[in-house]
């Protein structure tokens, strides 16, 4: 067997699961968007209509707030963790990566512990100010649920990329006169730049398709993934439900690699 | 930059004061040690690995603080409370340690950038050191896209761009290759007598200590083992310690009786107050002489005061070095000319000038 046929042969599995889970699927749910009394107008109606468009909006508002929250929380955080040793951080850093076996569900219920109707800071609010703050079941409950979900991704990517930084690098720019901030905006961040990117993508990702969170606190948030669930289920309306996930998928995948190609070159001089 | 119009790029005179360093796990890594630098003066901190060097260096950069009592003093200012972003040092690293995220220019001029001088003086002051440094043209560079010597110029530009008070390199050359470690490092030595600039120098290799330091400071476990001249430090070793690491070196450890050395391959003249001085003015007893193999010479074995048998002959290029048994407790090394046919087996006779004969005082080794 020539080197030429091996490879080859390795192809052959990589086709078959590149056909079955990825073109097949994918061809059929672009099929069926178009498949409704619309036809391809269905398409056009993700953007045209004002529901439709509203909900897409506020999906990708959604899912940017919590990109950028979340890697300046896990920046903050993960260089502190990185840097400094002190008692019970392994603990912390524990804890802060606890989440990240939970599901959204599970997310969610505590996002309504935290701020619900019986919540901690209903509780705390209506002693404090007279006035009880209840916002679980709102896009601010679903934004925090996000951030739950997302920190503990993040902080460990850039946790460590923080390790990985060479530290003569900052030496040096202390050495020709940088103080403390000059160092991180102009050695610390660029350096870092890689894992943002890499690590804020999936944040992103992870944010305009997450689920089980906004289904949790309530049926009636105004996010993508709802939408598509109420088509489906409750209206039977499979046209527009595959409409709209194949629509979710082009907006993640190209807001995703505008971010790349924004970063790419920080990456690779980076690199 | 007022400190600046004093030293106009010459840099200051250095004093390190006692300063010691023990790290927080316990580490001593330098004993209390005292140094001056003249304005100007280059000094070499040369030894083994782990003797502290790098830590020396680092104390008086001001990115370690030394132990309660150390002081460094820039021109008699005490900078010891100083971080090192206002004690304006210029830093070569062994790594470059270049901004990936910045091209040639953006990091020669970081420094300068940062001390708000105007983007005109900036863009003059960078076609300055390029020409100087020997990288024109590789300005809009991006740094990956550089050889490892032009990056080594790279940081060296960098480092000096804002005339620093003192210039400290750790290890600039050990991560190039062997000839153009040689070539770079009649460059940096040019460089550094052009700029003037007070720099400190570390390095394991002792031909660039010997090529570049106005003065070599030997280190050795933390403490100074010798500070002096190239010369002083090659030809009057302190210690046994001092003798082996620079340069090669045969110690002989004999019985001195009346001025002579008494070795199993006969007998070897001392200079008179050399003996006197070592065995503080005994008539005899044990010392450790040293004698570099280029100030032996070989002679014909007959009536020779020194006799020993050829052991084994290595050719150096540009002359052969010969081990030579039966003479002291180990076989001696001699450098022998091309000229001189000489094999294996060979009976000789050897003939040292007493004034190349070192007696090392009170070992420590
Ligand atoms: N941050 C640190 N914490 C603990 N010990 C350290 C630290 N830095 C250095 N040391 C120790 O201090 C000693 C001196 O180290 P230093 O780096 O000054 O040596 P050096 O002479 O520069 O060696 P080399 O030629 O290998 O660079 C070594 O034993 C080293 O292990
Ligand atoms: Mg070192």
């Amino acid at each position: 067997m020539s080197k030429k046929t091996f490879i080859g042969l390795c192809f052959v599995p990589l086709a078959i699961l590149v056909a079955a889970f990825f073109v097949l699927p994918m061809a059929r749910l672009v099929v069926t968007g178009a498949s409704g009394h619309d036809g391809l107008r269905t398409y056009a109606a993700i953007l045209l209509d004002p529901r439709y468009r509203a909900t897409l909006i506020n999906t990708i508002l959604l899912a940017t707030a919590t990109t950028l929250a979340t890697l300046v929380i896990s920046t903050i955080s993960g260089l502190f963790l990185q840097r400094h040793h002190f008692p019970g951080r392994a603990v912390l850093i524990a804890m802060l990566t606890f989440p990240l076996a939970f599901p959204g569900v599970v997310v969610g219920f505590m996002i309504i512990l935290l701020a619900g109707r019986q919540g901690l800071i209903g509780d705390v609010t209506l002693r404090l100010l007279g006035d009880k703050q209840v916002f679980a079941y709102s896009l601010q409950g679903l934004f925090l649920g996000y951030l739950y979900f997302s920190i503990p991704r993040v902080i460990l990517t850039i946790m460590a990329a923080v390790e990985k930084l060479d530290p003569s690098l900052e030496e040096a720019a202390r050495a020709l006169g940088a103080g403390p901030w000059r160092v991180v905006r102009d050695v610390v961040l660029p350096a870092l730049a890689p894992a943002f990117i890499a690590s804020g993508a999936i944040a992103f990702a992870t944010a305009m398709g997450a689920f089980g969170t906004a289904f949790t606190l309530a049926t009636d948030i105004d996010v993508l993934p709802m939408l598509i669930y109420t088509e489906f289920t409750l209206s039977a309306n499979f046209a527009v439900a595959a409409a709209l996930s194949v629509g979710l998928g082009l907006v993640t995948w190209a807001i995703l690699a505008l971010a790349r190609s924004f970063g790419g070159n920080t990456v690779a001089a980076a690199g | 930059m007022s400190g600046n119009d004093k030293t106009n790029g010459h840099g200051v005179a250095l004093r390190v004061h006692a300063c010691a360093k023990t790290f927080a796990d316990g580490t001593r890594a330098l004993e209390p040690v005292t140094l001056d630098v003249a304005r100007g003066e280059t000094v070499v901190l040369l030894g083994p690995s782990g003797c502290g060097k790098t830590t020396l260096l680092r104390i008086i950069a001001g990115l370690e603080t030394p132990d309660a009592g150390g002081r460094i003093l820039f021109n008699e200012a005490d900078v010891t409370r100083v971080p090192i972003e206002r004690r304006n040092v210029g830093m070569v690293f062994q790594s470059y340690a270049l901004f990936p995220n910045m091209n040639v220019s953006d990091n020669i001029g970081y420094g300068l950038k940062i001390r708000g001088v105007s983007e005109a003086e900036r863009k003059a002051r960078i076609a300055e050191l390029v020409a100087l440094t020997g990288i024109a043209g590789l300005e809009h560079r991006r740094v990956d896209q550089l050889s490892g010597g032009q990056r080594q110029r790279v940081a060296l530009a960098r480092a000096v761009a804002a005339r620093p008070s003192v210039l400290l390199l750790d290890e600039p050359l050990t991560a190039l290759d062997a000839a153009l470690r040689e070539r770079l490092r009649g460059e940096l030595n040019r460089l550094l007598r052009t700029l003037g600039i007070t720099a400190i120098y570390v390095t394991h290799d002792q031909a660039e200590a010997m090529a570049l330091g106005d003065r070599i400071v030997v280190m050795r476990r933390g403490a100074i083992a010798q500070v002096g001249t190239p010369r002083d430090i090659y030809f009057a070793p302190a210690n046994r310690f001092v003798a082996e690491f620079v340069g090669a070196a045969n110690i002989l450890e004999a019985e001195c009786n009346a001025g002579v050395l008494l070795l199993p391959g006969g007998r070897l003249a001392l200079a008179n107050d050399a003996a006197a001085a070592a065995l503080n003015g005994h008539a005899n007893g044990r010392i450790f002489a040293m004698i570099r193999p280029e100030s032996i010479r070989i002679i014909a074995p007959d009536g020779a005061a020194l006799t020993g048998e050829v052991d084994s002959v290595s050719f150096v290029g540009d002359r052969q070095r010969a081990a030579i048994g039966g003479v002291a407790g180990k076989p001696i090394m001699v450098d022998v000319p091309n000229s001189t046919p000489i094999k294996a087996g060979d009976r000789v006779g050897l003939s040292v000038d007493p004034g190349d004969i070192r007696v090392l005082a009170g070992d420590t080794a």
